[in-house]
């Protein structure tokens, strides 16, 4: 292990990618396949999400599996904010973040006791136990899910817009970005990455390695209610089924494809699968068992993910 | 009231003796080679559809059990020697992927071969019917279920706690490098315990077929059941298999049975209604969370 | 006499039915070297345990600089003043001898968690300057910007004792800071051990009589989970019971 440590070329190669994503939505329109506005959305979208779970499982060390009831308690708060009037993003996306954080904070507060393969079961079961509890609330919508009545406003500008809602999740996804490069490479990062290495030697230079870790669980989570917000946003609809733990399993699949603890992982993970489920479905109604064989592929053959192949892995 | 609870207590244990075919093989496989196997849950719907194609074609319940349940345990030896073999070695995050894939390949395949739709198993026609038990009605199959149940539970327990290859089994799981060191062929052995799971999860499946729906995604909910049991239990110890398929088994299904009565009774009719089914599917993770809380290494660690 | 920095009182722990250690007193002066020995399997890893706040009693207490840590977990302890090197070598063998001191002058400087997302580490002068401060102390002065996975052994040692300074002690823990160290190696550690000792009390664990009976001020002797004697060098080694139970001809 090597902290992570930006690389030299990782500012101006941001820069253009930032540049270049700002202007996919008007060259999509240009060349008339504005439809494909609303996939590079989910794209960001994802990218977000499994970022977040990059922050706790790639720098933090933590294996959850319950990282999609998060990315689902986001959803549902930005649908509840809708059903009680709030239509704002400004406020229901905070709102959500507070909602998926505080979920977060009790989930790790008592799976953090454990360790290893039980670490991995009880953040399980409690995706589980909030779908059942999502699929057994009526007032919710129950197995329907809580659907949304239209997109919320962002500072008063609607996201009806496709393109509205893409630059929302844009600029979720680059703050997000910016935030966790800079955490990672500051005093916290250093200790959670230190914490996955060897927690016991940790302990023994004084460090409150449970409230660390607990802290980095929380902000994943909250940063996965903001994907789960802006997600039910773009498909109207909190659905139970984000909440399942083969959701946690999509996210984790996401992000060990883009590499797990590189600061991109996540985001280059979100982008292949998609991209990969778009191409595949045109092809075969079965794109399954090609993506399952492509998986099986990526775990024999790229053990360290896509973005082992660039660069330095920092975890 | 007394009946229904006697019912539902024989139903909660025929559920837990399934879930103990399925954890049996699931904590062996975690324990001994230390492999997070997601596609257990798959293992055991395609057992189930491979018993209800013999079965159908045979014309017998019983031969096509027996067929499938073999079947299945090729396929298991075939799956062990092509890829877990090289997944025992790799960390948890590349089997949890390796066996995420097949999850979606064993989904996407058996609908590919069977249809989208479910499929019927029926129970031979001589256990269709119900029994008397005392002055109650139970359905015949399910008893023979709870028999075979109780009767793999049995040959499983003497097997693991009295015979040459139990001792391998429970050393390896206890201490793999001295199980090496022991001179036992530990390669063969890794084999032969995944053949067995996948044995048992294909006869949990054939046997549950004509109770449950055989069906695209059986398997994936299953699973967490069966996670939950070996949990409970401590991974790789099979006496906490046995001791947590019961627990799961009889919470889950006399929970679902008489929570929502329970609480009608102490709640208003429409807070009961709406938290009565909520509260019995979470009870088992309830229960779950706080047995880790208090033992996190399960009931029964395998592992000092 | 001196005020007791470290007081264990009838300190017992039992592991199922065996006393691995049985109502042990023990006490360390601030500004000593103390010494703990014992046969292989006496109960010196549980004692230390016990004292870093690994373990915790069945009964007894630990007290640390006038306060009563028995409850304490193990980085409360460590804020409190107590640091512990190993018996096996645990450093971050990825990151370079300065990103391991500065790990852990920041640990003492964020005892109370206080979390910084932002600014990087990098940029934060004084921490750094502060861990080589530490590396020159314990003489790897020429080795500040190199991996510890490619530091010698002894080299390791060293360095794992520059992070339990960068602590700030009152007290160093040294789990058998000899072990695995060749004759030279081992003499340049007494020598550091000795440097060191000018500056902060030392409970020192190790298997290496000459080293002990070079360093110690006072030597504890503890035989089968219960502590036989303890004294000035000369007078342990004269200690029949001593001699009896575990030293043999060796003195």
């Amino acid at each position: 292990m090597a902290f992570y440590r930006p690389a030299p070329y990782q500012k101006p190669v941001a820069i253009a990618l930032l540049l270049v994503l700002a202007a996919l939505p008007f060259g999509l329109a240009a060349v008339d396949q504005a439809f494909y506005i609303g996939f590079a959305t989910r794209v960001l979208i994802f990218a977000l999400a499994a970022t977040s779970l990059n922050l706790v499982l790639g720098f933090g060390g933590m294996f959850s599996l319950g990282h999609a009831a998060f990315f689902g308690v986001g959803a549902y708060t930005a649908a509840i904010c809708q059903q009680a009037g709030i239509n704002e993003a400004l406020i229901a996306f905070p709102l959500a973040m507070i909602a998926a954080g505080a979920f977060a904070l009790v989930v790790g507060a008592i799976s953090l006791r454990t360790r290893g393969v039980y670490f991995i079961m009880i953040t399980l079961a409690f995706t589980q136990m909030a779908y059942y509890l999502a699929v057994s609330a009526r007032s919710w919508g129950g197995d329907d899910g809580l659907p949304l009545v239209g997109r919320m406003t962002l500072a008063g500008v609607s996201l009806a817009d496709d393109t509205h809602l893409y630059f929302a999740a844009f600029f979720g996804l680059t703050v997000t970005m910016l935030f966790f490069g800079r955490l990672a490479d500051a005093r916290f990062g250093r200790v959670i990455q230190a914490i996955r290495e060897n927690e016991t030697r940790m302990e023994a230079l004084g460090y409150p390695v449970f409230t660390y870790r607990l802290v980095c669980f929380a902000l994943g989570g909250a940063l996965a209610g903001l994907a789960g917000a802006l997600l039910a946003n773009l498909t109207g609809l909190a659905s139970p089924n984000l909440l399942l733990w083969t959701q946690s399993g999509t996210l984790l699949v996401m992000l060990i494809i883009g590499g797990v603890g590189y600061l991109y992982g996540g985001a280059v993970g979100a982008l292949i699968l998609l991209c990969l489920e778009e191409v595949l479905v045109g092809f075969t109604p079965h794109w399954h068992i090609v993506l399952g064989l492509i998986l099986l592929g990526v775990v024999l053959f790229a053990p360290k993910g896509v973005a082992a192949l660039f660069g330095k892995r920092h975890g | 009231m007394l009946q229904l609870f006697l019912e539902q207590a024989l139903n909660g244990l025929q559920f837990g003796l399934m879930l103990f075919l399925l954890a049996a093989g699931l904590t062996l496989v975690f324990g001994i080679m230390d492999c997070i196997n997601l596609a257990h849950g798959s293992l055991y719907m395609v057992g189930a559809y491979l018993v209800a194609a013999a079965a159908q074609a045979a014309d017998s319940f019983w031969i096509g059990l027996g067929v499938g349940v073999a079947g299945a345990a090729v396929l298991g030896l075939l799956l062990e020697l092509s890829l877990f073999r090289q997944l025992y070695k790799r960390d948890h995050l590349s089997q949890v992927l390796a066996t995420f894939a097949l999850i979606l390949i064993a989904n996407e395949a058996v609908r590919v071969i069977w249809g989208a739709q479910p499929v019927m198993l029926n129970p031979p026609d001589a256990l269709a019917g119900p029994v008397e038990i005392g002055d109650f009605f139970y359905p015949a199959y399910r008893l023979v279920i709870i028999a075979f149940g109780l009767l793999v539970a049995g040959l499983l327990y003497l097997l693991v706690a009295k015979s040459r290859v139990g001792m391998w089994v429970r050393a390896g799981a206890s201490n793999r490098e001295m199980t090496e060191a022991l001179g036992i062929n530990v390669r063969a052995l890794f084999t032969a315990v995944f053949v067995f799971g996948t044995a048992l999860c294909a006869l949990a499946g054939g046997l549950l077929g004509p109770l449950l729906a055989v069906q695209v995604g059986m398997g994936e909910s299953v699973l967490i059941l069966a996670f939950v049991v070996i949990i409970i239990g401590g991974i790789g110890s099979i006496r906490g298999a046995l001791v947590g398929s019961l627990i799961v088994g009889s919470v889950d299904t006399l929970g679902r049975a008489l929570l929502p009565t329970l609480l009608r009774a102490l709640l208003p009719a429409d807070a009961a209604s709406t938290l009565g089914p909520a509260l019995a599917s979470i009870l088992i993770y309830l229960l779950m969370a706080g047995i880790l809380f208090f033992k996190p290494q399960g009931l029964f660690p395998a592992r000092a | 006499m001196a005020e007791a920095l470290l007081e264990v009182r009838n300190l017992s722990r039992r592991f199922a039915a065996v006393d691995a250690l049985k109502d042990v007193n023990f006490s360390v002066d601030a500004g000593e070297v103390h010494a703990l020995i014992g046969p292989n399997g006496a109960g010196k890893t549980t004692f230390i345990h016990h004292v870093s706040g690994a373990l915790k009693p069945d009964s007894g207490s630990v007290h640390f600089a006038g306060a009563d840590v028995t409850a304490l977990s193990m980085h409360r302890r460590v804020a409190a003043g107590m640091a512990r090197s190993y018996q096996i070598t645990n450093v971050f063998l990825g990151l370079t001898a300065i990103d391991n001191v500065a790990l852990a002058v920041q640990g003492r400087q964020d005892a109370g968690s206080s979390f910084r997302f932002w600014k990087p580490v990098r940029r934060e002068v004084a921490l750094f300057d502060e861990a080589r401060e530490y590396l020159v102390q314990v003489g790897l002065e020429q080795r500040i910007d190199t991996v510890a996975g490619n530091l010698a052994h002894g080299e390791q040692r060293a360095l794992e004792l520059a992070m339990a300074l960068a602590t700030r002690p009152k007290m160093l823990l040294l789990d058998e800071p000899m072990a695995g160290t060749g004759p030279e190696e081992s003499a340049r550690m007494v020598e550091l051990i000795e440097h060191l000792a000018r500056h902060v009390t030392i409970l020192l664990v190790e298997h290496d009589m000459a080293a002990v009976f070079r360093l110690a001020d006072r030597i504890s002797v503890l035989v089968n989970g219960q502590l036989i004697c303890t004294g000035e060098p000369e007078a342990v080694r004269a200690n029949g019971d001593v001699r009896r139970a575990y030293l043999g001809d060796h003195l």
